[in-house]
């Protein structure tokens, strides 16, 4: 495949069609450039918005990945007396049972992104799969799995999340599972319904005459088609993923105690609020911005590569 | 009735031509930059006369007759020069005043007529939309001309047909409807944008006789654009041959057909004469479907008992025109439509009647071409892996050996490997893409090939180019073509026999030449006569002659 790999050549190219000069019908080869200088160049021309969504992104992992490095203390130590306002040794107080709000809001960033990201990833992996599987063989399993999602739409996200966290017990691994099942619906059809459109493709006609498997079919035909959408609605899927565990959290059902997340920080340190106090938004604050910033940037991606560009 | 304007316009200024363009230049943003598509024109239209614009895609015909009415495509911009209509220069009018030209004094009839109408409207609502809102004429009065026109351009039931929604209408009857439209205003000047080419020969020549009836009559002045340059002779008085957007050659209809004075255009008219020799003796038979019917979800029966032959290293072509079942044809051989009855017999043994059911031998063995090479291959592919998936699949080829074949290949199909193994399919243009679908199935070292249309989306002098490509191979190969086209052009170029198929049915089955030569089944006869010839009386001549025909035998044509 790389560019030494070529054997010996038998005989000389017959370079274009013997004909008149004039009508050579021949186009300059396009320039060559690697994935990562279109990125960057599309990057610069990309709007205010995108950039500043991706600058936060990048705060955020930053954040969530040096954790440990960034915090004064650890994350459940209790450190000092409950409430204490800002300053001094605690930057931004502590909570109600004496813990560094700081420290808690750093290490909050760790395990909400991390929870989400895993969850999103399992509902793409999950719905991703299904959606494609349902595209490319179309007919009765197409049906069936249309059939078992259309069901599991039917009742209300938060309801059945609740309902069954109360069941099956609200461990991480647990909550994950719930969460990217329930939300790998939305996934399951939007990648069926743009699956659909390659799937109806000459050439995925001709891998099937070529007696392709559905592997092959449903990720080296049709996946690489339907990619950019997916990916702008993996921005998208993270942000609702983020905003449920958070409730579940606030709700008590989602993040347990003592680890540090932020839905449970707003719950716990609600009471701030009457006295005045504005620590209890800070975690709210920063799902809202994150939220905020994935939205930037998918927008952007999605005004990419849905072909809707500004009329010159 | 509508001349009456006209001719008065016409005698107030009798020598001032109705359209002139001066050095147009128009510019259209692709790849981050302005790239000039016309490249400074000059055109002058008369009253009442026909121009003929013709060139191959991306020539900037389409753009020039969009010009003609101040307007730009989207990402198009009108960059320089000046476009005079009627004496008033039209990039200067504001966007409202060019708004009250349109529909009203130059109309547009576009290529596709089902894309163009609105499937949630009827016709006869269609046509009198325009003329009502430019306030040419009351609802009642634009409903009465539309019966007239529609009974002018022969469309059935004229007092009925405004009453029908587009999808009840055929392609052909919609696109007359659209002649009707746009010349419901009485414009001074109507622009013709392919108004032809997405239909069949027979249904072609009905459009062309009712537009140049309508056109004669109204004294209308049209640019008719096209990439034929035998349909375009029918018509114009004038031809323009346009290539990458500047002027090639113009002239006098039949001047220019006796005398071309540039090489592009003497190509553009030998085309349709490539001829494949004759050859003698059939091999033995490869390929044999017999008594096959089928239909689609056992309701509409699309093939009735039909038997075809294919013998080795020769060139079946199976002609019809679209509904007459020579796609379905090719879904049964290829095993994605088990038929209700018969089979396909390869190498004189039955093909299991499912896809599902053969073995990987007998699908290498049998290779498709497809009729849209754009949407034949993955865009997201290199032509590397294009090619050298059925390699691998088929044949096991890996790594170098692999590479080898690969570069093989492409040189048989006339690519620079070097230039081309690293592209992707959005970076080659139609007659590239259609070559590197051919090298696809050649890398499966196949028996037989079925070509469905491959050569009816691609431009003329392309599609020649890749027949001969095709024609070569055969020779080298040894291997044998199931052609299915519409195009009687085609067949004559690649065909060594013939199979006329019609509703389902094959009508009749031969050698070319006996086919091709007189006597003719009826339905033959019709897809013969039917295929433009490069001289301006052509049209004239058949409609005289089928009017002749039809009046010695009442029951006539089909």
């Amino acid at each position: 495949m790389s560019d030494d790999a070529t054997g010996p050549v038998p005989h000389a190219p017959e370079r274009g069609i013997p004909e008149d000069e004039e009508l050579i019908i021949e186009q300059a080869p396009p320039e060559r450039r690697s994935r990562w200088a279109v990125m960057g160049r599309e990057f610069l021309r990309a709007p205010w918005t995108a950039k500043i969504g991706l600058a936060v992104i990048l705060v955020y992992v930053f954040v969530a990945l040096f954790a440990p490095l960034l915090t004064p203390y650890g994350e459940s130590e209790i450190v000092g007396m409950e409430f204490e306002p800002w300053g001094g040794a605690f930057m931004l107080g502590t909570d109600n049972l004496g813990r560094d709000m700081f420290t808690r809001l750093i290490y909050g960033a760790r395990n909400t992104i991390g929870i989400a990201f895993m969850t999103t990833c399992l509902a793409f992996l999950i719905g991703g799969a299904a959606g494609l599987m349902a595209a490319a063989v179309a007919g009765w399993v197409d049906q069936a799995l249309a059939r078992i999602v259309d069901v599991l739409m039917a009742i209300p996200q938060l309801i059945f999340a609740l309902l069954l966290l109360t069941i099956f017990g609200t461990s991480i691994p647990v909550l994950i599972i719930v969460i990217a099942v329930l939300d790998s619906t939305r996934v399951f059809r939007l990648a069926r319904a743009v699956g659909m459109n390659v799937a109806v493709m000459d050439f995925v006609e001709a891998a099937r005459l070529r007696g392709e498997g559905l592997g092959w079919i449903m990720g080296r035909e049709i996946l690489p088609n339907i990619l950019p959408p997916l990916v702008a609605e993996f921005g998208l899927r993270f942000c609702f993923v983020f905003l449920l565990i958070s409730a579940l959290s606030f709700l008590g059902l989602g993040i347990q105690p003592p680890t540090a997340d932020w839905g449970s920080m707003v719950r716990d340190n609600a009471t701030l609020i009457t006295y005045g106090d504005i620590t209890p938004l800070l975690p709210a604050g920063a799902i809202a911005l994150l939220t905020v910033a994935v939205n930037f940037v998918v927008d952007w991606f999605l005004h990419k590569t849905s072909g809707l560009r500004d009329e010159h | 009735m509508s001349t009456e304007r006209e001719t008065d316009m016409a005698a107030s200024a009798p020598a001032e031509p109705l359209l002139t363009m001066r050095g147009l230049r128009i510019e259209g943003f692709a790849d981050e930059a302005w790239h000039e598509i016309v490249k400074g024109l000059d055109l002058t239209l008369h009253r009442g006369e026909v121009l003929g614009l013709i060139g191959e895609s991306g020539a900037g015909k389409s753009t020039v007759g969009l010009a003609a009415m101040g307007y730009a495509r989207p990402g198009c911009r009108i960059s320089g020069g000046e476009i005079v209509f009627d004496g008033q220069d039209i990039m200067a009018l504001s966007e409202a005043g060019r708004r009250r030209l349109r529909g009203v004094r130059v109309a547009y009839v576009a290529q596709s007529a089902a894309a163009s109408f609105n499937p949630a409207h009827r016709l006869i609502d269609q046509y009198a939309e325009a003329a009502v809102a430019h306030g040419v004429m009351s609802e009642a009065e634009a409903r009465r001309e539309a019966v007239e026109l529609y009974g002018k351009l022969n469309l059935p039931d004229p007092e009925t047909f405004g009453r029908r929604y587009p999808h009840q209408v055929s392609g052909g009857q919609l696109q007359r409807a659209m002649v009707a439209m746009a010349m419901a205003c009485r414009p001074d000047l109507i622009v013709f944008d392919e108004p032809t080419t997405a239909l069949d020969v027979t249904t072609q020549i009905e459009v062309l006789a009712a537009i140049k009836d309508v056109v004669r009559e109204f004294d209308t002045a049209a640019l008719y654009i096209t990439h034929d340059l035998a349909v375009v002779s029918q018509l114009a008085d004038r031809i323009m041959v346009l290539r990458y957007g500047e002027l090639v050659e113009e002239g006098e209809t039949r001047a220019l057909l006796e005398h071309p004075r540039r090489e592009y255009t003497r190509r553009l008219l030998a085309v349709r004469t490539l001829r494949k020799e004759e050859e003698t003796g059939a091999g033995n038979v490869l390929l044999r479907v017999h008594d096959v019917s089928a239909s689609y979800a056992g309701l509409v029966t699309v093939l009735d008992n039909v038997t075809v032959q294919v013998p080795r290293g020769r060139t079946v072509a199976v002609v019809g025109e679209s509904g007459s079942g020579k796609s379905t044809l090719a879904r049964v051989i290829t095993g994605l439509l088990p038929p209700l009855s018969g089979g396909v017999m390869f190498h004189d043994e039955p093909l299991p009647p499912a896809l599902a059911n053969r073995d990987r031998q007998a699908l290498r063995r049998l290779q498709m071409i497809y009729q849209m090479p754009d949407t034949a291959l993955n865009p997201r592919q290199r032509v590397r892996d294009i090619i050298g998936r059925p390699l691998e699949f088929y044949l096991g080829l890996r790594g170098a050996e692999r590479e080898r074949r690969v570069r093989e290949l492409l040189q048989m199909i006339e690519l620079d490997p070097d230039a081309f193994a690293d592209r992707y399919p959005g970076e080659l243009s139609g007659g590239q893409k259609q070559r590197i679908c051919i090298a696809r199935a050649l890398a499966a070292e196949p028996d037989l090939i079925i070509c469905d249309e491959v050569t009816s989306a691609l431009d003329q002098l392309v599609a020649e180019e890749i027949l001969k490509l095709l024609l070569r191979l055969q020779k080298e190969l040894q291997v044998s073509y199931l052609f299915i086209t519409h195009d009687i052009a085609t067949v004559r170029a690649i065909a060594d026999d013939i199979v006329v198929m019609h509703n389902g049915r094959v009508v009749e089955q031969g050698t070319k030449a006996e086919i091709l030569s007189p006597p003719h089944h009826d339905y033959t006869e019709l897809l013969l006569s039917s295929v433009p010839e490069m001289d301006p009386d052509w049209l004239d001549g058949v409609l005289a002659e089928r009017e002749t025909l039809e009046e010695e035998s009442p029951a006539g044509a089909p």
